[in-house]
């Protein structure tokens, strides 16, 4: 690797584009809106102007968010995301076993299939689901020629959890397929061979072995999940709104923005907490890494 | 141990074993059956759930739909126009990280990462204020297509150049760099070098980032959708407006195109980047 001093005209021509772009059209949008979350309205002639800001003087936006109709919300999304995240847990892993078992030619394609959908459009693909799982749908017109139905299976928060599985399984299945296929073998075999069963080698090696691929996993889940705003609009309906249905409601419809940017914040921070514990699991365990 | 195991039955053969391939072929159904049918109801005659008959009809329908259409130019506009863009800063960044040392810079590879994990709902809104602060978006609506566009060609290249970067990172950390003096020594200036050694040897992976770059962009709805003006619609924001109103089979049609798009690309872009031809 070279010192950047020693060219530095070949350093500054290959750093400063994206850099720039970087700083315009992410940094600078981001730091406004984290300014915004801590602001409110102005009052100019004793009316609340709708286009002028206090900024840096209120932390109300964020105790506004722990409000009782937020606190609510907030843990809708936070269970309906968690569930979601377990239901793709339990299906991955053994998937992900089945495409690392799976003999040496087969397994490109295999993994190929489980991840193919997501290359898709996701409002095309939520589309899809809503409109086969709909009253008039494929699905209840074929219960219905056995006599059953027409049952209304959308517009709840099962219909939104399934609707976040099928959305984001693949991101489950590519972290625990490169942990799985990294894992050595022989560990399972010595484990076998010694007199485990398999349940017991499941859970005493292999499952210990692949923790960081799981972590990785739930982190790659949870958090697109927890902001999610299609599935929940388009399968929950406005009974059953995330995080995200919240923020646009309050950009594009309820029109306040602080509380909004204080509502985007909060899924910010969760991130970055979720990329820490991520951090620390990979810097704890070094030995299969996803 | 002189039992005969039957396939499925080995210690390790768990992707024989039945309750597995069960799972397999039960998520498979799961996860194309919706797309499939989607697909099949492209050429339904009517839209009720049921089969009438086969029919191009929505096919002609959305093509000579004005707003689909609009919609669907624009997208694939952005998307070109943006991969273009992606593709050369992605290249940048990456060459950038590759080559030099330089202060800081583990912070400056985890800040161009950035955009990769930020929720794409807070991206989205931190941009709609910052073009409406500036005046880009009231500015941009008037001038001429495809120059409208422009904010969302901004948002789109901002979110897609550092997957661009990982992607030609990744193939560039097996270049060797002797290659590199050995031109330098043959009398070639570094910009030569540049032009004959290292963009022949990062061609693969800037094709692969590119149709990634392309298929993202294309794919994009939220941060379109809080970027996007009246005059600016894409295709899924377009879509989104009409699944709104309920199910109509020119959307089927409509996304059974762009289905094809897309899946090309990605398809393409998994060759590219296939082991025999990366050169390690």
């Amino acid at each position: 690797m070279d010192d950047w001093k020693d060219y530095k005209r070949v350093f500054l021509t290959l750093a400063t584009p994206g850099s720039l772009w970087m700083l315009l059209f992410f940094i600078i949008p981001m730091a406004f809106l984290f300014v915004l979350s801590f602001s409110s309205k102005a009052i100019v002639d004793g009316e609340t102007s709708t286009t002028a800001y206090d900024y840096f003087n209120t932390i109300n936006n964020y105790v506004a968010a722990g409000g009782e109709s937020y606190l609510v919300l907030l843990w809708r999304a936070i269970w309906t995301s968690a569930i979601a995240t377990a239901i793709c847990l339990a299906l991955a892993y053994p998937l992900a076993m089945a495409v690392c078992f799976a003999p040496n030619k087969l397994r490109p394609l295999l993994l190929l299939l489980l991840i193919l959908p997501f290359w898709i459009n996701l409002l095309i693909r939520t589309y899809a689901m809503y409109s086969i799982f709909r009253t008039t749908g494929v699905v209840n017109q074929t219960l219905g020629i056995v006599g059953l139905g027409p049952y209304e299976m959308l517009n709840n928060s099962p219909a939104v959890i399934m609707g976040l599985v099928y959305v984001y399984l693949p991101f489950m299945v590519l972290p625990l397929y490169s942990t799985i296929e990294k894992l050595d073998r022989s560990f399972l075999e010595a484990s076998l061979d010694l007199g485990a069963t398999q349940a017991a080698t499941f859970w005493r090696v292999t499952w210990p072995l692949t923790l960081p691929g799981v972590i990785t996993g739930i982190i790659l889940v949870f958090i697109p999940c927890l902001g999610t705003f299609l599935t929940s609009d388009i399968l929950g309906g406005p009974n059953n709104w995330n995080i995200g249905n919240a923020i646009q409601n309050q950009f594009l419809e309820a029109n306040n923005w602080p509380f909004g940017a204080a509502l985007s914040f909060i899924l910010m921070y969760a991130t970055f907490v979720a990329l820490i514990v991520r951090a620390l699991f990979a810097r704890r365990s070094r030995g299969v890494d996803a | 141990m002189s039992v005969n195991l039957k396939p499925g039955q080995g210690p390790l053969d768990y992707a024989r074993r039945p309750w597995i391939i069960a799972l397999f072929a039960a998520v498979l159904l799961f996860l194309y059956a919706p797309i499939a049918s989607l697909i099949v109801f492209s050429f339904n005659v009517d839209k009720s759930g049921v089969w009438h008959g086969f029919t191009f009809m929505n096919y002609v329908k959305a093509w000579h739909n004005e707003q689909i259409f609009y919609a669907l130019s624009n997208s694939l506009t952005i998307a070109l126009i943006s991969t273009l863009f992606s593709t050369i800063l992605g290249a940048m960044t990456a060459l950038t990280l590759w080559r030099f040392k330089f202060p800081f810079k583990n912070a400056y590879e985890g800040f161009v990462a950035l955009p990769i994990v930020v929720p794409e709902i807070c991206m989205g809104i931190s941009l709609s204020m910052f073009f409406s602060y500036t005046g880009m978006m009231g500015a941009v609506r008037d001038w001429v297509w495809p120059l409208n566009l422009i904010n969302i060609i901004f948002a789109h290249i901002a979110f897609s150049f550092p997957f661009v970067a990982v992607v030609v990172r990744s193939r560039l950390v097996g270049f060797n760099r002797q290659l590199e003096e050995a031109s330098k020594d043959l009398g070639a200036t570094e910009l030569q070098t540049f032009i004959n050694v290292l963009v022949p040897f990062m061609m693969p992976a800037l094709v692969a980032s590119a149709l990634l770059a392309f298929t993202l962009s294309l794919d994009d709805f939220v941060i379109t959708l809080f970027t996007s003006g009246p005059g600016s619609v894409t295709f899924p924001v377009k879509i989104y407006g009409m699944v709104k109103r309920g199910v109509d089979m020119q959307i089927n049609a409509a996304s059974t195109i762009l289905i094809v798009i897309t899946l090309a690309a990605t398809l393409i872009a998994m060759k590219m980047q296939a082991p025999e031809k990366s050169g390690h």
